[in-house]
């Protein structure tokens, strides 16, 4: 029989337990909240699709949202083709050899290199080296390298989950490696491939280290044109008018805020529910 | 010891060992396997007649850490000789596997599969291998209503035809069965051997059968295996009722499994 | 027994494009560290080494001193790991072991959440709430410190160090939970005395994960740390401005002239970072490495 004490010290673990889950999550809660709160005011059609005015302290941030879409576009265009044949590699053709393990040591690398590191590689390679200058291309390349441990790594998982035995079948049909992988390894890994895309590409989009000096600015009279252009982006863009405009309205600050804080949660509900869909049409 | 078939081999099996992971799976194994016959390959778990059946169409080569001596020759060729098209090979030895494997995708997908790959793209002509190979596998009657529909809302032994008849689309010349009614009901399986009957009229059968039962059924041919070593090698009739090796004795009377 | 060639060369080519996207790994990093060198290792001919370990960042007077940045970052990142820590590995027990199921459906979908959280964001909210509370609350100048920094950071990585706890937890066989129980012990006893034990490795590597995300951190602890470049040697300096190594770049590249030394020292922060950082993820990577070839738990 258990003495009473035993139980007693038990009880009082759990609710210590219990008071560190809430000191995590309800800190959680208050910052969505606050941002809710103090930023909805500020949202509206217009602040979503005009241009700034008044030096940036009235008008809306129309240019911020669409160099972010412009700049996660190109980071797209840069790092899906890279990211979905390495994996392709890792899960299909890689041995279990010294080369594998250094690629994959590569991979958790990247992932860790903090972000200003990033950027002041993106400067150093391809804004000064390559001379792109500090332009859309600069900022696109830079991000698409910071994304790309991320996407091999969720690639290469939906890979590895499709069945053995499919590509087995495959090849006893005469089929070539690659014919199995292209008729039905990767179709059946893409909604995890996709997914791993859709969270890879919203870190990039919300990044501000990477993509600030070799993209982003402040103040651009006009959306920009060429990938030589530099933009305006929405995670720079609450960087400056929180720390270096003065007589900034707190509410456009919040809304700021609030805009990426809705991008991050919207596109997380959307890889989930396509995630849960595609499991319940598995055929396997 | 082998006995020579009174007709051409289709198969050469000439010395073969080999192993697996350092492990010796099969000891100089020397057989002919005849045309337009059943052979059956038997024994206890792990005497290597599975792995055999791998090696005729190649389908090892997806293992590493392996090693081969000896020769197989398909119609006189070696298969294993350097530059063979080893796709092609798999497209004229198929194999049909333990558990029934339907390929994602609805039942004419599963079917014409094979033929897409290999080149074939007028819907005329695969719509034929579709009703040519579904009958072959005895299916046809059951599923041409349902061709479109997901080829896993079949039942188990009706999938497993439909693997049957996926190999068949391709129109090999020799048919590869490693267990195909081992997670069969008796009807199922019923159904399976008897399809196995009028295939081997056109096609040339191994199979490795999941009880002696069925190996007795359906063997023209039959070899038995113990340990990577081919023991004897005999017609059906002969091996199941008068064995000459005490091994296969054994074997077959139950005296170890 | 021939193929059509036509087939057979895209083929070949499809596969050595991914063949090289495979390797391309190694070379993004190799890349990566190349040209942080080239931009950085001038530094040590620029500036002599008792500048550059000297107590003083005063770029503009050509004092390189690095220390007052390599302690403001460890100092922040090590109190956050300490705050960082205990609430992590308990929030992991709680959900793995102790909270119902309708509890961890809410929880775990809000430490999704918090990890989603653009740093900007958070450095936003810590600058425009808490530190003006922390400031209210200690009666200090301001509220930039470097214990704010600590705070939000502690919360950034926080989902890392929940979730690679929890799969360190959930790697521990249920037979060891059913041995503890089965020997008289409650489930705390359990918990504490053989799982969390048997989930060692596994909660090391989600530390030092966290450590690497802790001290790679830029926008979060610039906004939020007060961005002046002191010594931390005292201990309220817990409690006055700092300036990371992370900051540092972040605030200084831009106002600085290509080629200058200034520039260089600043890549050469970034080379540290990269080779700190680079330690930790190996070390983390080989304890993984270490627990899977054991094929146990330690």
């Amino acid at each position: 029989m258990i003495s009473r004490n035993r139980y007693r010290v038990q009880r009082i673990g759990f609710a210590l337990l219990t008071l560190a889950a809430l000191t995590v999550v309800l800190p959680i809660l208050f910052v969505v909240g606050a941002i809710v709160a103090r930023g909805i005011g500020a949202i509206s059609w217009e602040f979503l699709t005009a241009m700034p005015g008044n030096g940036m302290k009235a008008g809306g941030i129309f240019p911020a949202i669409v160099g972010t879409l412009l700049l996660t576009l190109g980071t797209a265009l840069a790092a899906i083709p890279v990211g979905v044949a390495g994996a392709i590699y890792l899960a299909e053709y890689a041995r279990d050899n010294r080369l594998t393990r250094a690629i994959r040591l590569a991979i958790v690398n990247l992932a860790g290199i903090p972000s200003v590191v990033y950027g002041l590689f993106g400067v150093g390679l391809f804004v000064l080296f390559l001379r792109f200058g500090t332009s859309i291309l600069a900022g696109s390349l830079t991000l698409a390298i910071m994304t790309l441990p991320v996407i091999i790594s969720t690639a290469e998982e939906a890979l590895r989950a499709v069945p053995v035995e499919f590509r087995t079948v495959s090849a006893s049909l005469g089929g070539t490696r690659w014919q199995g992988i292209r008729n039905i390894v990767l179709p059946q890994a893409l909604p995890g491939i996709i997914t791993g895309i859709i969270l890879g590409l919203l870190r990039a989009a919300v990044e501000t280290a990477p993509i600030l000096f070799t993209v982003a600015a402040f103040f651009l009279p006009r959306l920009p044109h060429s990938p030589l252009d530099q933009t305006m982006a929405l995670p720079y863009h609450l960087y400056v008018i929180s720390t270096q405009v003065p007589g900034m309205p707190l509410e456009i600050q919040y809304g700021t805020a609030l805009v990426l804080l809705a991008l991050v949660l919207s596109m997380n509900v959307v890889a989930t529910m396509i995630r849960s869909y595609f499991r319940r049409k598995r055929q396997w | 010891m082998s006995t020579q078939a009174p007709i051409t081999p289709k198969i050469q099996i000439d010395h073969v060992s080999y192993s697996y992971d350092g492990k010796l799976m099969l000891r100089d194994v020397t057989l002919d396997v005849p045309a337009n016959a059943i052979t059956v390959f038997f024994g206890p778990a792990g005497s290597g007649k599975s792995t055999l059946l791998r090696l005729i169409n190649r389908l090892n080569d997806l293992v590493d850490g392996t090693q081969m001596t000896g020769r197989i020759l398909l119609d006189g060729q070696d298969i294993y000789a350097p530059g063979v098209n080893v796709p092609a090979l798999r497209r004229r030895v198929g194999m049909v596997f333990a558990l029934p494997l339907p390929l994602p995708g609805t039942v004419r997908e599963n079917i014409i599969y094979g033929p897409r790959l290999a080149g074939e793209r007028d819907p005329g002509r695969l719509e034929e291998i579709v009703v040519r190979s579904l009958t072959q596998a005895a299916l046809w009657d059951e599923v041409k209503d349902r061709l479109d529909s997901p080829a896993t809302a079949l039942s188990g032994g009706q999938q497993q035809r439909l693997c049957i008849a996926r190999s068949l689309a391709l129109e090999p010349d020799v048919l590869l069965l490693d267990e195909p009614t081992s997670g069969l009901d008796p009807i199922s399986t019923g159904k399976v051997e008897d399809s196995l009957f009028e295939l081997k009229q056109r096609y040339t059968i191994i199979i490795v059968p999941h009880s002696i039962q069925q190996a007795a059924r359906v063997a023209d041919f039959a070899a038995f295996f113990l340990m990577g070593e081919l023991v004897e090698y005999r017609p059906g009739r002969e091996i199941f009722t008068a064995p000459r090796d005490r091994r296969t004795e054994d074997y077959i009377t139950g005296r170890f499994g | 027994m021939s193929k059509t060639t036509p087939i057979r060369r895209t083929e070949f080519i499809v596969e050595a494009f991914i063949r090289v996207m495979g390797f391309s790994t190694i070379g993004f990093v190799l890349l990566i560290f190349l040209f942080l060198l080239r931009e950085g290792v001038p530094t040590f001919f620029e500036v002599p080494l008792d500048n550059l370990f000297g107590t003083r960042w005063y770029p503009t007077f050509g004092l390189f001193g690095t220390l007052p940045l390599i302690l403001g970052s460890l100092l922040v990142t090590i109190t956050a790991i300490v705050i960082a820590l205990p609430l992590g590995v308990a929030t992991a027990v709680f959900v793995r072991e102790v909270a119902p199921h309708w509890a961890r459906e809410i929880l775990k979908p809000m430490i999704e959440v918090l990890a989603g959280i653009p740093s900007v964001v958070l450095g936003f909210f810590g600058m425009t709430l808490v530190a003006p509370l922390v400031r209210d609350a200690l009666g200090a100048p301001t509220g930039l410190t470097a214990f704010t920094g600590a705070l939000i950071l502690a919360y950034m990585a926080l989902p890392t160090i929940i979730s690679v706890a929890e799969d360190a937890l959930d790697a521990v066989p249920k037979s060891y939970r059913d041995a503890g129980l089965a020997m008289g012990a409650t489930q705390w006893q359990t918990i504490w005395r053989v799982v969390v034990p048997a989930a060692r490795s596994g909660i090391l590597t989600a530390v030092m994960l966290g450590m690497g995300r802790a001290i790679g951190e830029t926008m979060a602890v610039m906004m939020v740390t007060g961005n002046a470049a002191r010594m931390p040697l005292s201990l309220d300096s817990f409690f006055r401005p700092i300036r990371t190594m992370t900051a540092t770049i972040a605030a200084e590249m831009g106002e600085v002239a290509q080629g200058s030394t200034h520039y260089h020292a600043l890549f050469g922060i970034g080379i540290v970072l990269f080779v700190v950082t680079f330690i930790i993820n190996l070390a983390a990577a080989s304890t993984m490495f270490q627990k899977r070839r054991r094929g146990g738990l330690r």
